[in-house]
């Protein structure tokens, strides 16, 4: 009788299973789009064009999509995640290798849902989290750009993934747990402008890929929005009312920043942010002004700046203040501010900001502005300092000059800097 | 006294501990070959090795160069028997004005040292950072393959310099000296009128 019962219980499990699988699969499903013939340049109209390559400026597409010395849009980047290497795909216009065969329909279906033409799921690595609130008009535009750039051919390298996220099935699973499906839909509490930025940020110019932290699955913590996040070896700072600024933001400066990659009382663009920035000096003033208007408005108002408190007691350190004074005092005291000479570093977001890493990569690689752009440049100093000279020198910087309490971990940060730095 | 290690020898300097490397070489030790340039450590024509990697002698003060080993264009080789690459910036007659060769020199020796088989890319990837207001670059680029070859060809091992060792070294004042005389007769052939 026992036995019975337990062989019911166990054949109701199993449709059950069997059920939730189905659903699953029907979920999942997602049937390829007819390949077309690539379309001519004619078919588009130029300002559709125009439109597509600031948007693709804004989105920073060709940074991830171009490998190291690569053709534009040839694919092949390696974007490391913690489940593993993806390589970025080619996204010319050759039939064979790239997006060629994608009929418009194709291309706006993996904006919106991250699936390709074939229908299979795309890594998240692919930020269509954010690509899916892109309007229908603004995804038209950008598939215009897309397809009138000179095709590659260019096979998109195997990704390295571990298991289990090297099984693509498990990839709708994620997108039921964390992704939420566009198109952006304005918020009635706030004006065009903030709107406008949001719709801008959030959705094409994907800040939080970077500035928002993320889970133990790669999904971005939504209760922690620009909350500060990691990008490629350098620390993505808050840009929400965590802020570490020395100086309170406000849309002017973000403005100004965005649009020329540095600002005398804010510090350079670093990293990642670099190249940013270098896209963004080609976007429409009015595209970057909604943008700094809505982060701005994310960062809030703040009354006092924050850890101005000089501390009680500064912590003596002479060999960092004398490698300080002796090595970085010469540009770095203030009197010429950027970008002819340093950022005083107390003003630094680098200096205040929540972990030693940027800093650190900073004094030893330097500064060297992305090719054809101008921009700030400081000699790394690799060579020369050792880890225990780095770490004093960190430490004054820190304590001394910002008036902050010190920060742990940075032996990792410097140990990480050192195997990605050159000479 | 900071003890500093420069081409294999080894030298006590009275210069403060915040001096930039560049004057101590030039002032106190007469090793000329490091050129003042920027001062800010954006033109390169400073560039010696420490302990191999490129360094910008401008901008590093010697306290942080206690117990490193410092290398020169001077420990390169010598006027009677010039190292690969100052044999193949010679046989190129790379110099124009001459003021950035150093600092060429010694930042392509460092990635010869590394890999004597770079590709022409990688080459002008890594001398990217050091300015030459002449324009001999392909010159430059020439002699660095040159120099490549020598290290790596047959009789690479009668033409590894690096560094001098101290017993071996002649007195530094006059091997600069003899250089820049070197360096200024080549630059005569190149362009007889200054």
């Amino acid at each position: 009788m026992k036995k019975f019962v337990t062989r019911r219980l166990v054949v109701r499990l199993l449709w059950v299973m069997g059920a939730l699988l189905m659903a699953f699969l029907v979920y999942a499903w997602r049937s390829p789009i007819t390949p077309v013939d690539p379309p001519a340049a004619e078919s588009f109209d130029k300002a559709s064009i125009q439109r597509g390559a600031q948007l693709a400026a804004l989105g920073n597409c060709a940074t991830c999509h171009t490998a190291p010395g690569g053709e534009t849009f040839a694919g092949g980047r390696e974007v490391v995640t913690p489940f593993g290497t993806i390589y970025s795909t080619n996204i010319t216009p050759d039939a064979p290798t790239g997006i060629g065969r994608w009929s418009q329909e194709a291309f706006q279906r993996a904006m919106r849902e991250g699936v390709d033409r074939e229908g299979d799921h795309l890594y998240p690595a692919f930020p269509y989290d954010h690509f899916t609130l892109v309007n229908d008009a603004d995804s038209a535009a950008l598939y215009a750009f897309i397809m009138t750039r000179p095709p590659v051919r260019a096979k998109t390298h195997e990704n390295q993934l571990s298991f289990p996220s090297n099984i693509r099935f498990l990839i709708p699973a994620w997108k039921l747990l964390f992704f939420h499906r566009g198109p952006y839909e304005p918020d009635s509490r706030h004006d065009d402008e903030w709107n406008r930025g949001a719709y801008l940020a959030n959705g094409i110019g994907h800040c939080g890929a970077c500035h928002t932290p993320r889970n133990s699955l790669g999904a971005e913590i939504a209760a922690q929005h620009f909350g500060g996040g990691e990008a490629e070896g350098w620390y993505a700072y808050a840009i929400n009312a965590d802020s570490k600024s020395l100086e309170a933001w406000n849309a002017e400066d973000l403005h100004m920043y965005l649009s020329r990659g540095w600002h005398d009382r804010h510090g350079d663009a670093l990293g990642p942010m670099a190249e940013v920035a270098a896209n963004l000096a080609s976007v429409p003033d009015a595209d970057l002004k909604a943008i700094a208007t809505y982060v701005a408005a994310v960062m809030g108002k703040r009354e006092q700046p924050s850890g101005k408190s000089k501390s009680e007691s500064t912590p003596s350190n002479d060999t960092g203040a004398a490698i300080y004074s002796a090595t970085c005092a010469e540009c770095h005291d203030g009197t010429r501010p950027p970008p002819f000479g340093g950022i005083k570093l107390m003003l630094s977001t680098s200096v205040t900001g929540e972990k030693a890493t940027n800093l650190v990569n900073v004094i030893l690689d330097g500064l060297h502005p992305p090719e054809g752009i101008p921009g700030a440049i400081m000699p790394g100093f690799s060579s020369t300092l050792t880890d225990g000279q780095l770490e004093s020198l960190v430490a004054y910087i820190r304590s001394n000059l910002g008036a902050q309490p010190p920060w742990t971990e940075v032996e990792t940060s410097v140990r990480e800097a050192r195997s990605r730095v050159r000479d | 006294m900071i003890e500093l290690r420069v081409n294999g020898q080894s030298h006590h300097v009275s210069a403060d501990p915040d001096t930039p490397l560049l004057y101590v070489l030039r002032d106190e030790l007469q090793l000329n070959a490091a050129k003042f340039g920027c001062g800010l450590g954006q033109c390169g024509a400073c560039t010696v090795l420490v302990d191999g990697a490129p360094t910008l002698s401008c901008v590093t003060p010697i306290m942080l160069l206690a117990g490193r080993q410092i290398t020169t264009v001077e420990g390169l080789g010598t006027p009677e028997d010039p190292g690969p690459m100052q044999r193949a910036f010679i046989e190129e007659q790379s110099a124009q004005c001459g003021y950035c060769i150093p600092g060429m020199m010694m930042r392509a020796q460092a990635l010869l040292q590394r890999n004597a088989r770079a590709t022409e890319a990688e080459i002008r990837a890594y001398l990217e950072p050091n300015l030459c207001r002449c324009g001999t670059h392909m010159r430059i680029l020439r002699a660095v393959k040159r120099a490549a070859s020598m290290m790596t060809g047959p009789d690479a091992s009668l033409s590894t310099h690096t560094p001098v060792p101290a017993s071996t070294q002649v007195d530094t004042s006059e091997v600069d000296s003899d250089a820049q005389r070197d360096r200024r007769h080549s630059e005569k052939r190149e362009r007889p009128e200054r």
